[in-house]
Order: structure tokens, then sequence, then C-alpha cells
């Protein structure tokens, strides 16, 4: 539920001093009037003490309910009855206490003959307080509800890149404990290394999850040990290359992210022909400013650009094909974080499939 | 002696089931082959009774392989994790082995087919005849293709023999198809090729989207077409862009409408 402002001490001290103001113009303009200043103070202390505390009625009334529909009318008629209510109690106030304090006959008849512009003033008073607080409150609670959807759509997004980082593939564990399995009998020593190296790379799964970026370094050395485990299944079918410039180890990535292209590279290589494969892994750090093309604005955040390339058999695949679920979702993962949709490339140039990922580097790289 | 071949890409995948069969004296594992082609060289040179066959491999995979072969030995699959493959499995009798799978499990497998294959080759006399084992576990593999090739992966290509080779046909490059005898005729920009299923099996094994049968002894991509004319009472011709024409049957050319939204 929304606060009320005169909850907030600023705004209370700004409702006082209103008030006051407002009392002691309407003793000047009353003593214009030749009304005495003792009866001119009591008069103006009593109207706007009772206006004030009508005011704070309405404030706080509004904070329980605001009505959706009608709103406008109910500003209206609340503000009249209220003001009639106050005008009636001023005089039943006013006119007996004056009366007995300072014996005053011609008070009663002033004020009889004033109350149309009392009421009147009432009247605008009341009525700015009803609008003011009717505006507050329907603005905090569009606060409210805008909160709550960007928290709803925050929570949704989250979710989504957590599966999308989930996807490790059952076919890769199974297989590599396979292969373990074939070690233990004849080679212990190479299944130990295998098993370690398997384990090394689980455990940076789950470490990774946490993070919200990794260096490109730290990255390279992980998926070494991937590579290393599949070289393991693979045999001499799989060749890997990796080259990368001195700048762009120490750029910042997304975590989980280089692995599954390279893993999904191997996969569309090794299964769409029957020679060696040659995985070629390059990443190098791109200067938007000073940048080999003019593609981007000058001062534009700088980018690691990181491409995955493999061979494949334009006779009998379309590369198409092979942008299966490992490169959909990485393409998802980008725009859910960068919300950019340019990040991602797939180029065939002849037998050859290239993946290129743009990884923007921003000062403040905290949610990704 | 029984002939074993071991198909899978993986070089220490193959070791472990060489390794679990030397405690089976009668079976010799005659030849280990890394991809599908080599692996149908092998079964037809050697013509072995049982082979172990991974799935996933190289260009063509475990079931496109077993496709192509004419008379199929009896199977069992290895294979780490295949949801579609797995439900295939379960619906019929050829057994297959998870990977990582252990020696209890494995000999349960092979001891399983060496009883049946037992009873085939020495039956007692007197006994019933009993199906040939090489013909029922035949008859077994033939079923789970059926059942396996409908999984969406399936219908991405079509593998056929040519000529003693293997060619690999993506489903964009078909023109059309042509029912001939027992088999279908696949028509593609580089000729045509010869399948042995049905016309029921492709109509519901392509994306219905793609391809319509315009006919019973028809069915055409419909990237293909470029015009369509009528013909005889009821029935029109599809020109494709290769300058073959496609009849239409009556009911087909409602399919056909419906599927290009005229």
């Amino acid at each position: 539920m929304a606060r009320s402002p005169l909850s907030i001490g600023k705004f209370l001290l700004i409702f006082v001093s209103w008030w006051l103001i407002w009392a002691f113009l309407q003793t000047i303009l009353l003593m214009g009037f030749g009304l005495s200043f003792g009866i001119a103070l009591t008069d103006s202390l009593v109207s706007n003490t009772l206006v004030a505390l009508s005011c704070g009625f309405i404030s706080n009334n509004l904070q329980y309910y605001l009505p959706k529909k009608e709103r406008y009318w109910y500003i209206l008629f609340l503000s009249l009855g209220l003001s009639i209510l106050i005008t009636i109690a001023c005089k039943g106030i006013l006119v007996p206490l004056l009366d007995s304090l300072h014996r005053d006959p011609n008070y009663a008849n002033f004020f009889s003959r004033s109350w149309p512009v009392r009421f009147d003033i009432i009247f605008l008073q009341v009525g700015c307080m009803t609008i003011l607080s009717v505006l507050w409150y329907s603005s905090e609670e569009e606060q409210q509800q805008l909160q709550r959807r960007s928290d709803a759509e925050r929570l949704a997004k989250e979710a989504e890149l957590f599966k999308l980082r989930q996807q490790l593939a059952p076919h890769f564990l199974f297989n590599s404990l396979n292969s373990i399995s074939a070690l233990i009998t004849s080679h212990p020593e190479q299944a130990r290394k295998m098993i370690q190296q398997l384990s090394d790379f689980l455990r940076g799964n789950v470490r990774k999850e946490e993070q919200q970026s990794v260096l490109l370094a730290e990255e390279l050395q992980y998926l070494q040990l991937y590579l290393e485990i599949e070289k393991v299944r693979f045999g001499h079918r799989l060749i890997t290359v990796i080259h990368h410039d001195e700048a762009s180890l120490n750029m910042k990535l997304p975590p989980m992210l280089l692995q599954p292209i390279v893993e999904n590279a191997i996969k569309f290589g090794l299964y769409d022909t029957t020679e060696t494969v040659t995985i070629m892994i390059e990443a190098r750090a791109e200067y938007a400013n000073v940048g080999p093309s003019d593609e981007f604005p000058p001062g534009a955040p700088n980018y690691v650009i990181i491409s995955v390339q493999n061979p494949f058999d334009p006779e009998t695949s379309r590369p198409k094909q092979g942008t299966g679920f490992g490169l959909s979702s990485i393409q998802r993962r980008l725009y859910l974080l960068f919300a950019r949709g340019d990040l991602f490339e797939t180029r065939v140039e002849g037998p050859l499939f290239t993946t290129i990922v743009k990884i923007p580097q921003t000062t403040h790289n905290t949610n990704i | 002696m029984i002939k074993a071949i071991i198909i899978d890409d993986e070089p220490l995948a193959r070791m472990i089931v060489q390794e679990y069969l030397q405690s089976y004296p009668e079976i010799t594992v005659v030849q280990e082959c890394g991809d599908g082609f080599e692996g149908i060289k092998a079964i037809q040179q050697h013509r072995p009774e049982l082979i172990f066959l991974d799935i996933q491999m190289p260009k063509i995979n475990g079931f496109e392989m077993l496709e192509l072969v004419e008379e199929p030995p009896a199977v069992i699959f290895t294979t780490a994790f295949d949801e579609y493959a797995i439900r295939a499995f379960e619906n019929h009798a050829v057994d297959y082995l998870l990977k990582p799978f252990n020696k209890q499990r494995f000999d349960k497998a092979v001891r399983k087919w060496l009883d049946q294959y037992m009873a085939v080759q020495a039956p007692m006399p007197g006994d019933a005849p009993v199906e040939s084992t090489t013909v029922s576990s035949g008859n077994k593999t033939r079923e789970l293709l059926e059942t396996a090739s409908h999984s969406p992966s399936q219908q991405q290509r079509v593998v056929v023999k040519t000529g003693g080779k293997i060619k690999i046909i993506p489903v964009e490059d078909i023109h059309y198809l042509e029912a001939s005898d027992d088999y279908v005729k696949i028509h593609t920009h580089n000729g045509a090729f010869l399948k042995n299923k049905t016309m029921n099996y492709f109509e519901q094994v392509l994306d219905p989207s793609q391809f319509v049968r315009t006919h019973r002894s028809y069915i055409l991509n419909v990237q293909q077409v470029t015009r369509i004319d009528p013909y005889e009472k009821d029935s029109h011709l599809c020109i494709l862009q290769s300058g073959a024409s496609v009849p239409v049957s009556k009911s087909g050319y409602v399919k056909l409408k419906a599927v290009l939204g005229l």
C-alpha cells in the first residue's frame, strides 16, 4: 500500500508551515475589515485548524480507499461535503466562542455576511488537497505496479538464462564416462587423468553458474579441459587450433558461452565428415574507434570477437541444420544479456562453417 | 564360430565391447568400424551374425546405416543417450546398452541373444520348427527402424544406395517422389534414386507443409511448383521448376491448394 505523503517528515513540515502562513494572511485580511487583532487571530486559527484537520483526514482516508471508477465525482462530492461541514463548524464554534471572549456584538453579523467567501476559500483548499492526494496515490500505485512488472520480467529473464546455461549435453557426459570405463583396465593412469579432467570441467560448470562474467583467459583454460576430454574420445580425428591476441585475454564474456559453441562445432564437424576434423578458435579484441572498419560510431564500446570454425560437407547438409539447439540458445542468451540481435553471426565459406560472437565490453559489466 | 562386428566412431567405446567379448570364446570380432560406410562394407563382406552398433556416428547414423543393409543381422545398440531411440527400443525386442554399461548388463544382452541363436542352430528333433532368429531379429530391426525414423531428426534427409555408393539427399533437394513397384523413386536435380520404402512411409515422415501427396503415386515438394495446369476432367498437372510434370488428382488438388494457401 502506498504511504501517505504526511507520513514523510519533509512533507509534514511543509504541510504545517503552509497552514501557519495561511492563518497569518487571514488574520491580516480580517484586520483590514476592521476586526481587532484578537478576534482576527482567533477566527483564522480556529477556521484554519479545522481545514487543516480535514485535509489531513482526506489525505489519510484516500490512502485506504482510492476509487477506481467515478474518481472525479468522488473528489467533487467529498470536497463539497467537507467544505459545508467545516463552514457550519466554524460558525458553531466561532460565534459563541468570540461572543463569550470579546463580547463583540458585530462579530455574529460579520460572520453571517462573510460565510459565502469563507465557504469558497475552504472549498478551494479542500478541493486542492483532495486532487493532490488522489494524484499522489495514483502515481504511487502505478509505480508499484511498474516495479512489480519489472520484477516479474527480471525473474523470468533470470530463469530463462539459467535454463540456457544449464544445457550441459548429456551425450558428452555419458560418452566420456564410457571412455573412462574402457580405459580403466587397460590404461588406469589415463583413466584417472580423464576423471580428473572431467571433474574439473564439471566443477567449473557448477561454479560458473553464479558468476556474472569471466575473463577470456579463464574461459580458454576451461575450454582446454573440455577439448582434452573430447580428444581422448575421438582420438586422432580431432585437431584444435586456438589463436588469440594479448588484449583479448583480459576481456570479459558471459560464463559458459564459448564451450557450447565449440561443442556444437565439434559435433557438426565430426558427424558431418569422416575425415580428420580441425576446429579453429580465434579471439581478438576490437576497439570500435580505431577498428579496421567504420561500422561502429566512434566512442562505442569495445568488443571481443570470437570465431569458431569447423568443416562440414556442403553436399549433404545445409548450414541451417547445424544451428541446432546449441547455437539458437547462444543467440537467445546474447539477446537477453545485451538486448541486441547483431552480436551473433554464422558464415559459410566453401566447406567451412564459422560461428562469430561479439561481446561488448562495458565498464559496468555487472549484469552479464 | 559366431562372427560379430563393432561399429562405433569412438575407439575407446569399441575397445570396451571388445574387452567384454573376451569371455565369449564362441564369438569372434571380425572387424571394427569407425563409421556407417565402413560398417555397410564390413557387413556385406563378412555376413556377421551379430553387430554392436552406435547410433550417433559421422555422416550416417546407426539407423540410416541399417536401412541400407539388405539383410540386417541381429543388432545390439550401444548408445549414450537418445530419447527417441530409447522410445523406439522399448517397443521392440532388439536389445540396447546405455553407455556406460557394465559387464553384467552386457552379459545379459549377449546371453539373451545367444540363447535364441543356439535354439535355432541346434533344434531338437521332433520340436516344432522354430522361426529363424536371423529372420526374426531382422524383422525386429525393420520394425525398429520404422519407429525410429519418425523422430524429427530423421526427416531432414534421406539416405539411398546407388550403384554401391551411398548418397545422402537433403529433403530440400527432393523434387518429387514417384511410386515404382516395391520402391519409391526419389527425383532430385542430380537424378533419380530408388529407395525400398512405401509412399505411405514418406507421406508420414516428410514435413506435411513442404511435401504434399498429390496423387496415389506421387508426392511433390511444394517449393518446386511453378504452375498448375488443368488436365483431364477433375485432374490437374503440376509443372515443376525442373520442367517435370506431376499428376494431381481431385483430392490431391484440394490438399495442394490448402498447403499453398490458395
